[in-house]
């Protein structure tokens, strides 16, 4: 008999071997000279989750989501309503960020079930404004003001709270990236590439698109809860112009694209090579230069890899589907 | 009607605003029939399979498919009842290989078990002709190649009835005979057939009955011989 529980895909090994280095770079303080390379190596984690989470949809789906912003800032301000109620430990803002995010993205999928392309894309830019707009006028969660969240100074054995929650978002990376190559490699993530290729037939071939979906817009809008989670922990005070910030959507979007939109391989290496670089430009150069890095960018790869970096790597290496006929290359 | 109507279409009525594309259609499909629909253009032809297919609801009338109504079911229903069209501009998945095109009607649409499925994508595509196009890429085919790959995967469906929307508009005289084999293969097979065609040839030679809409209205039903000595279908081809 075959034990399958043995046979470790080379995924998660280095799931795990990831995770160990995060364990050993965080206890040891690898970094401790400077604890700033834990706080940039959050936001970088933080984009990898959100690029994931868009790409479920993005990539896969083909529905362009600008709204990442709106769902990053609703997970982050549920875990802010749920610190003001009950002061809720991290543990519990996140799965309650997910849901919240998660039934966000339902209602936005039931909203928009009729529209596609351009007009999907218009309706979630909206939704991001008016949720801000709600925001700014709800006072419980600080409204235009702003709300802090008080955060202990160390988390044993972590070290520094920042560490901790450099961890936290290692864990939750993975978490997505593991989602989504799940999604992708199952029988729904097929029916997405289906939706993505054309979606009347689709629907003719026997894909129920429409419950289809709604499960992507609530994966991807839990995924996003979960990134925004710990948001004002993070920075200690959260105000809706940063939360709502344009520049998660606008990130979201272009990792993937310079990644490659179609495998859950495109959005984590987009992400790992922009984020870093405009972390890198944000301490070397300017924090205002971050925007032109991506414009540039994502032009160069529009023209040149359109397909991304993934894209360009399968000229070489292609991975094997199993409903390729056996005599295929 | 008769008992054994595999499909039952009574007094089909579709609107668009004002317009009426169909009006009132009556017709019946027997199980095993190959089944001719023509009709100039804009007389309601696809409107028709839209309607049964469920991509459009019908405002009037009833469609029953095996006796039982379909109306409010989602055309990924109606596909797993056993029925499945082609589209007159191919619609291929673009970014699969012809066999995952099949694979995708295969797994939503039928009780195939993982490991079947790609042994019976290639049963389906040696019948139509297609399998050395197996590991292509379905965007990069020939015109022919993809009404092929449009009729593959209305097969990978396994469906009861196919219909056919203008699989051949064109192609080659060659290639229209190619297509109408293919087509009587899957008769053979057991698959009742509606052919929608321009192609008074082949639709002559495929059908054993044939319907005539004109404007959305059925001026006829009858056999090939019937509908080509009736004066209204002359009227509605040729004016007067």
């Amino acid at each position: 008999m075959r034990m399958p529980a043995l046979k470790l895909s080379a995924f998660w090994i280095c799931a795990a071997v990831v995770v160990l280095l995060g364990i050993a770079v965080t206890i040891f303080d690898v970094f401790a000279i400077n604890t700033f390379i834990y706080f940039a190596a959050y936001v970088v984690l933080q984009y990898v989750v959100l690029a994931t989470a868009w790409n479920i949809m993005g990539g896969y789906m083909g529905y362009v989501n600008f709204g990442t912003a709106g769902f990053f800032a609703v997970g982050a301000y549920a875990s802010v309503a749920l610190y003001n109620l009950i002061q809720a430990p991290l543990a519990l803002m996140i799965p309650f960020s997910g849901v919240v995010c998660a039934l966000l993205g339902l209602a936005m999928g039931y909203l928009t079930l009729r529209l596609r392309g351009v007009f999907f894309a218009i309706a979630t830019l909206a939704m991001a404004i008016v949720l801000e707009t709600m925001i700014l006028n709800w006072d419980y969660v600080g409204g235009a003001t702003g709300a802090y969240i008080l955060r202990e100074r160390e988390m044993a054995p972590f070290g520094d709270y920042v560490e901790f929650l450099f961890f936290v978002m290692l864990l939750l990376a993975i978490f997505a990236v593991a989602v989504a190559r799940w999604l992708e490699r199952s029988k729904t993530g097929r029916g997405f590439g289906a939706i993505r290729d054309d979606e009347v037939a689709a629907e003719c071939a026997g894909v129920p698109t429409l419950r289809l979906k709604l499960i992507a817009t609530t994966v991807s809008g839990f995924l996003m809860g979960v990134a925004g989670a710990p948001f004002a922990l993070y920075v200690g005070f959260i105000e809706p112009s940063s939360a709502f910030n344009l520049i998660y959507a606008v990130n979201a979007i272009a990792m993937p694209m310079i990644g490659g939109a179609t495998t859950w391989l495109g959005p984590l290496i987009g992400a790992l090579l922009l984020g870093t670089v405009q972390q890198v430009a944000t301490v070397t150069i300017s924090s205002e230069l971050n925007l032109l890095i991506v414009g540039v960018v994502l032009v160069f790869f529009v023209i040149v890899a359109p397909e991304g970096i993934v894209g360009l790597l399968r000229k070489w290496w292609r991975p094997r589907k199993w409903w390729r006929p056996r005599n295929d290359r | 009607m008769t008992a054994d109507a595999l499909l039952d279409v009574r007094a089909v009525t579709k609107r668009f605003g004002g317009f009426t594309a169909l009006d009132q259609i009556s017709m019946e499909v027997r199980a095993g029939e190959r089944f001719g629909m023509i009709g100039p253009n804009g007389s309601g032809k696809t409107t028709m399979i839209n309607c049964i297919s469920g991509t459009l609801a019908n405002e009037g009338g009833e469609i029953l498919f095996k006796g039982a109504r379909l109306d409010g079911k989602k055309p990924h229903q109606r596909t797993r009842l056993g029925i499945a069209r082609s589209f007159q501009i191919p619609k291929p998945f673009r970014s699969m290989t012809v066999l995952e095109n099949l694979g995708i009607a295969l797994e939503y649409a039928t009780d195939a078990a993982p490991g079947e499925v790609r042994e019976r994508g290639m049963t389906i595509l040696e019948t139509i002709g297609l399998a050395e196009r197996a590991g292509e890429n379905a965007g990069a085919l020939t015109q022919i190649d993809m009404r092929k790959l449009e009729l593959a995967r209305a097969m990978a469906t396994e469906p009861e009835l196919l219909i056919s929307d203008e699989a051949m508009a064109g192609l080659s005289s060659t290639e229209v005979d190619d297509i109408l084999d293919i087509l009587f293969k899957l008769n053979e097979g057991g698959i009742t057939i509606i052919m929608i065609e321009h192609i008074m040839r082949a639709v002559m030679r495929f059908s054993t009955r044939i319907v005539v809409l004109d404007a959305g209205r059925k001026i006829a039903d009858g056999s090939p011989d019937e509908i080509v000595n009736d004066p209204e279908v002359e009227r509605a081809y040729l004016g007067e």
